[in-house]
């Protein structure tokens, strides 16, 4: 693990925001195989140390902008497991009323501008919220996630131009898990994927995603930075997804073996890491860590009861929220 | 009253909102010195510096997200597309992103940003630099159109735009910026969803949108000339559409011509006119007219480019075979 300068109340922090990602990701996915999801969503299990170790180092001021896999963005950055899982069942107490779901669920109050679910859609947004942050002088930095599929899309290219023309307080966080979709990403992408960022004279950093503290470290000094006006920065992060693309691409093994996947659950796994670090540092004992491993399993099973409980929005809400402004846009 | 350009007018909108409100800004290409191509916006980046007339590459997709992300996060951008064409460019983050924010979130974001762009054809600018494509966005839910028909409505609709919370459309008729109107010195707003009346009629309404406004006057002179009494009614705003003027008049007079720029088919004409035939069918004496711009790609050469655009005489023609009780087919 890399070195860090702590305190054990962080680490703890860090720990539990990845098991509460894991914890809500296996929730999730056991409701989408038990059919009481509706649609269907993209798990994040894998790739906890990437949100956690990136949002534990901003302030809730601060802003994120997420993607269709976008779950660990939005706990990591201080969502509540009741809230979500009733947005991921279209029930009115969701984040969003039940209106966007797995792949649009945002919370402002914690500065989640939102997942998308256009690969690469947020890329603008989350430049933009970087503009706004240096014309009005508010000192906040903007993380925009993304996988590596969507560096194939134009638009990041266009907003990292502008970015680095006027020195905007944005951080582009691209999750390398490796694939794009069904396809792996060495097909996809030509060249290497920082020299992208480094093209603009963008400063680009590779990490590995399955090292907390590896990705905390680099996050802290590259926000600091970004504070100052010396953004943008590039973080391209190696990590995995343990899923499919989406919950229901099960049988996957003509693009992904699962000796691969084996290897990285058992060799990799940044919980597991983590978890190791901190028992071998004398941080936490194995007995604290089931402790919290328990408390947050109640915590998610408690949410998804009330959350299948939970009331759908009225139907009267259907032409609601269309305009701001408007109570009902089609009366 | 004094007499000012359309142009004049836009810059006047800008300037007095710019000067209200600091958050408040312009973002497209060659915005600041340049003014723009047709000099809308000469003199502001004087007033008021780079910061907030902000010159950009030519990257109308990166530009325009950066705007979403700004307006979602505490500003009020104005966006400046240099032509109407380029908003096929746009169509993500105008349609996907900011169009649908406010109600993915359940009501909790907003995106409270101008896109100020053109139509027109005959200005022998061919294919690619004549479209009017306001119908594309007025087809999304969560964006408003506005149509401003003179200089007068070019500021009091800008001034309403820029104070609006939602994603609003200017469209300006490009040939229309150096046609002077009057207009206050004192400040005034144009309400969104209030159409204009703009000539009393008893025997035919001619429903205009933009340039076609001075079209459908024009008609209505050479009408006037042979005993016909037409009504000329501007809606000014398409989103919202004053659906309950055009109604009363259609009503009053039984007989309606719907004249727009936009491609006939599937376009404005057709929704306004579908709408009078569901709610006055039986007070209609004929059927409504539709008169948009011929279905074809805007032609380079005079000869051709003409005659795609409904002119004052084509839709007197038309008021008078409706008049006459002949069954006809528009364009």
């Amino acid at each position: 693990m890399a070195k860090s300068k702590h305190n054990t109340e962080d680490y703890l922090q860090m720990y539990r925001q990845m098991v509460r990602i894991r914890t809500f990701e296996d929730n999730a996915n056991q409701l989408y195989l038990s059919a009481k999801m509706p649609g269907l969503t993209h798990m994040y299990s894998g790739e906890e140390a990437v949100a956690v170790g990136i949002c534990e180092a901003l302030e809730i001021t601060d802003k994120i902008t997420s993607t269709h896999r976008g779950h660990g963005h939005c706990v990591a950055k201080g969502a509540e497991f009741k809230e979500m899982f009733c947005e991921l069942l279209g029930k009115e107490e969701g984040y969003c009323r039940g209106k966007g779901g797995s792949m649009h669920i945002a919370d402002q109050s914690n500065g989640n501008l939102g997942a998308n679910a256009i690969v690469g859609g947020s890329m603008g947004i989350a430049t933009g919220s970087a503009f706004t942050s240096k014309m009005l002088g508010t000192g906040d930095v903007t993380v925009c996630f993304f996988g590596d599929g969507a560096t194939a899309q134009g638009l990041w290219y266009e907003v990292m131009n502008m970015a680095a023309l006027w020195n905007l307080p944005v951080i582009y966080a691209c999750e390398n898990n490796g694939y794009s979709e069904y396809t792996k990403t060495e097909e996809i992408a030509a060249g290497s994927i920082t020299a992208r960022a480094e093209a603009f004279g963008i400063e680009a950093h590779q990490v590995d995603g399955q090292d907390v503290l590896a990705v905390n470290e680099l996050t802290q000094k590259l926000v600091a930075r970004a504070r100052k006006g010396e953004g943008p920065f590039f973080m391209e992060l190696m990590t995995y997804r343990y899923h499919g693309h989406h919950v229901g691409d099960i049988n996957r093994e003509y693009y992904r073996s699962k000796d691969e996947e084996k290897d990285w659950k058992d060799n990799r796994d940044p919980i597991i890491r983590f978890r190791g670090w901190m028992v071998e540092q004398g941080i936490a004992t194995e007995e604290e860590i089931e402790a919290m491993n328990a408390e947050i399993k109640a915590d998610a099973k408690a949410a998804v009861e009330y959350a299948l409980e939970a009331k759908y929005p009225d139907v009267s809400e259907v032409d609601m929220h269309v305009y701001v402004g408007v109570e009902h846009a089609l009366a | 009253m004094r007499q000012i350009t359309l142009s004049q007018a836009v810059n006047e909108a800008l300037a007095e909102e710019m000067r209200r409100d600091e958050t408040v800004f312009i973002i497209g290409e060659d915005v600041a010195e340049a003014g723009t191509p047709f000099k809308v916006l000469a003199g502001l980046v004087e007033e008021f510096g780079t910061s907030r007339v902000v010159d950009t590459p030519i990257a109308e997709p990166g530009f325009m997200g950066i705007a979403v992300g700004a307006a979602m996060t505490g500003t009020r951008p104005v966006v400046d597309l240099m032509f109407g064409d380029f908003i096929y460019l746009i169509m993500d983050q105008l349609c996907n992103q900011a169009a649908k924010t406010h109600y993915m979130s359940g009501g909790k974001l907003k995106v409270p940003l101008v896109l100020r762009t053109n139509l027109g054809a005959t200005r022998r600018s061919a294919a690619q630099h004549s479209q009017s494509l306001h119908a594309l966005v007025a087809h999304i839910p969560g964006l408003k159109v506005a149509m401003p028909s003179s200089a007068y409505e070019a500021k009091g609709l800008m001034k309403t735009a820029i104070r609006d919370d939602n994603p609003v459309v200017i469209f300006e008729d490009k040939l229309m910026y150096n046609d002077k109107a009057p207009v206050p010195e004192e400040e005034y707003l144009i309400p969104f969803g209030e159409a204009n009346i703009k000539r009393e009629g008893t025997d035919i309404t001619l429903i205009g949108t933009s340039s076609m406004v001075q079209v459908c006057e024009k008609a209505a002179e050479i009408l006037a000339g042979e005993g016909i009494s037409a009504e000329v009614i501007d809606p000014r705003t398409i989103v919202p559409l004053d659906e309950a003027t055009l109604l009363k008049s259609a009503r009053k007079t039984s007989r309606v011509i719907v004249v727009d720029e936009g491609h006939q088919s599937y376009g404005v004409t057709g929704e306004i006119a579908s709408r009078i035939n569901e709610k006055a069918f039986y007070h209609l004496d004929a059927p409504v007219l539709r008169m948009g711009a011929m279905d074809v790609p805007v032609p380079f050469s005079p000869a051709l480019e003409d005659i795609t655009v409904p002119t004052p005489e084509g839709v007197a023609e038309n008021a008078r075979r409706l008049m006459s009780g002949e069954m006809i087919h528009a364009a």
